[in-house]
């Protein structure tokens, strides 16, 4: 078939759209680093106050006699929810990876894989509902408390929402430890036990690094559900039983009914930069860990 | 090839563009348009008035934007609202201003009433509650926390902690609340369960014994039990109904208001007459206010500033 003029035309605009989807991903972290460090900057190179914002859990920011954005409490609740989700996500995804890349047959393994991938597909207001009304009372019911909107309860449904990503990357990694390592450790005669914790995870260990870190990011970065399971109550949290609120669950919850660009408007952009600054820093050293598995090799 | 295919889908948005045209045109424009802003407590209702009224009236489009009361009343006295929506009445100097701007009085018009109510698990042994004792419940650095100070033996151990359940600071009842109850200069304490709707809070407290919330009289159910409301302890406490609220001896009740300029020309006072019909106060009830029963209150506003 001979190629006509507008056949060519066609190629070469295909191209260019492509080159343009690869590109427009560093068009849009650049867009979004600037807009969100402009809303904010104002405020934050002028009347705020630093100190009063890391130190203090006052958070009133629409208060008739006393303004005060003291995120203590906010930066607190996403620690220890997403601490919390972390501490059960952990030993279940890396424990599932170990399964799937070393135990199951090959047909169980297709069949978890896909179970697994379909988890992550569940949209996060689909969980947080969850949290909302199954766990609650769950809670409720077991722990015999009064309120099921708690740490317990965002954490859980974190944790459940990030152990598909700690599964899949946690899996990738181990699969690339070269079968010539179990093979020797099999005729050194060691166990599958002591292949697992002292060939296999030594040798993944910046995988599974990575693969924890991306779910701490994804857990951090969460808003929908645990806006919906936590209870959005500013406190220091004390147990495990308490309701707390999260920084993105704030930003949610209150972005909507502010008066653009005024004070409380340019806090809540000021909460959007740590939490961009915490996932960053999270994905960076994820990519840099990765980034090393890859030079060794 | 492939260049067909798109040729086929350039044909098809040319042509989904044109139709798309076609439509605009072809809606019928309303000959009338009412503009109606104001109050952020009422705007939802307005807007719900203004969808139902346009399937009556055909020809006549009420729009309406939030903003605030003071946004709605600034409007009528630089002409641009023919309705402004107000959940507090016009002050003083607003009236005055008004009559000297456009040289006419403002008409008032209660359409509603906003009525909180306190609810508690129906569990609880508790049946009224004062002002003072609310504030202390909610306001910051409140000395009550515990449901032994207001003399209450919870039935179920371990649960003399007072949950205490407010809103997200974005609603208008969490603002009222804060004014009528904590204090105009004081705020809510922290630590509160801050939640999404009216339906989230009487849901909480129905399930859970030891908790207290406050919202809408319209979303009483039955697992949950509202608390009749004194201004101090000792004195007589008053139940919140809709009696009570038209008497105006509950105490966290507010009418809504809305004003126009002067006696509004006739498609506008058709409008203001259709609130009053029982379709839009069932709306009006669907929303969580308290309907006006009595029929149609107008009153030039003047009378009453001058009772004052």
């Amino acid at each position: 078939m001979k190629r006509t003029f507008l056949s060519r035309a066609l190629e070469y605009l295909i191209e260019l759209i492509i080159k343009l989807c690869g590109i427009s991903a560093v068009i849009f972290i650049f867009a979004i680093f600037y807009f969100v460090f402009r809303e904010g900057a104002s405020f934050m190179f002028g009347k705020f106050k630093p100190l009063e914002f890391f130190t203090s859990p006052e958070w009133y920011p629409t208060s008739q006699s006393h303004v005060r954005y003291g995120a203590l409490a906010l930066i607190l609740g996403t620690l220890s929810v997403t601490g919390l989700a972390m501490a059960i996500a952990v030993p279940f995804g890396i424990g599932a990876a170990i399964f799937i890349s070393e135990f199951c047959s090959s047909r169980v393994k297709e069949t978890l894989k896909i179970l697994i991938e379909l988890l992550a597909a569940i949209p996060s207001v689909v969980w947080g509902f969850i949290g909302l009304t199954v766990m609650n009372s769950l809670i409720i019911r077991i722990f015999d408390v009064p309120i099921g909107l708690t740490i317990l309860n965002g954490g859980l449904i974190l944790a459940m929402m990030s152990v598909p990503i700690i599964v899949s990357i946690g899996e990738d990694a181990l699969k690339a430890v070269p079968d010539a390592y179990r093979e020797a450790a099999e005729a050194m005669g060691a166990t599958r036990w002591q292949i697992i914790t002292r060939i296999l995870l030594p040798a993944a260990k910046n995988g599974l690094l990575a693969a924890v870190l991306l779910g701490v990011g994804r857990a951090v970065g969460e808003t929908m559900a645990v806006l919906m399971a936590t209870g959005h109550s500013i406190r220091i949290p004390s147990s495990i039983f308490d309701p707390v609120r999260t920084l993105t669950a704030t930003i949610a919850a209150e972005l909507g009914e502010t008066a653009v660009h005024s004070e409380h408007y340019q806090v809540l952009f000021i909460i959007g930069i740590l939490l961009f600054v915490i996932t960053f820093v999270i994905n960076l050293t994820a990519d840099f860990i990765v980034k090393g598995i890859r030079e060794k090799k | 090839m492939g260049h067909k295919i798109f040729f086929c889908m350039f044909v098809f948005l040319a042509v989904s563009c044109l139709h798309k045209v076609d439509v605009e045109n072809s809606v019928d424009k309303p000959a009338r348009v009412i503009q109606c802003a104001g109050s952020d407590t009422i705007v939802n209702v307005s807007q719900a008035w203004a969808e139902k009224y346009r399937e009556i009236e055909k020809n006549i489009s009420v729009e309406v934007s939030g903003g605030g009361s003071g946004t709605g009343i600034a409007g009528l006295m630089n002409g641009t609202l023919d309705i402004a929506n107000s959940s507090r009445k016009i002050t003083h100097e607003e009236f005055e201003k008004i009559v000297k701007e456009r040289g006419k009085e403002p008409v008032e018009h209660i359409v509603g009433y906003d009525a909180l109510a306190v609810f508690v698990n129906k569990n609880n042994p508790i049946e009224e509650i004062s002002l003072e004792e609310l504030a202390e419940i909610y306001g910051e650095n409140g000395t009550i926390e515990r449901w032994s100070q207001l003399g209450i033996n919870m039935p179920v151990p371990d649960r003399d902690k007072i949950i205490v359940t407010s809103r997200q600071s974005n609603s208008g009842t969490y603002f009222y609340f804060r004014e009528v109850v904590v204090g105009k200069k004081r705020d809510f304490r922290l630590g509160t369960i801050d939640l999404h709707g009216s339906k989230e809070v009487v849901e909480l407290v129905g399930r859970t014994i030891n908790a207290i919330g406050y919202t809408g009289m319209g979303y009483a159910r039955d697992e949950v039990k509202m608390l009749r409301i004194s201004k101090k302890r000792g004195e007589k406490s008053i139940a919140a109904s809709i009696d009570s609220v038209l008497d105006h001896s509950y105490p966290i009740a507010r009418p809504l208001f809305i004003y126009t300029c002067g006696e509004p020309p006739d498609y506008v006072q058709k409008f203001i007459d259709w609130i009053y019909a029982e379709e839009a106060q069932d709306l009006l009830m669907k929303s969580g206010f308290v309907p006006v029963k009595l029929g149609k209150i107008t009153n030039v506003v003047k009378d009453k500033i001058e009772k004052r």
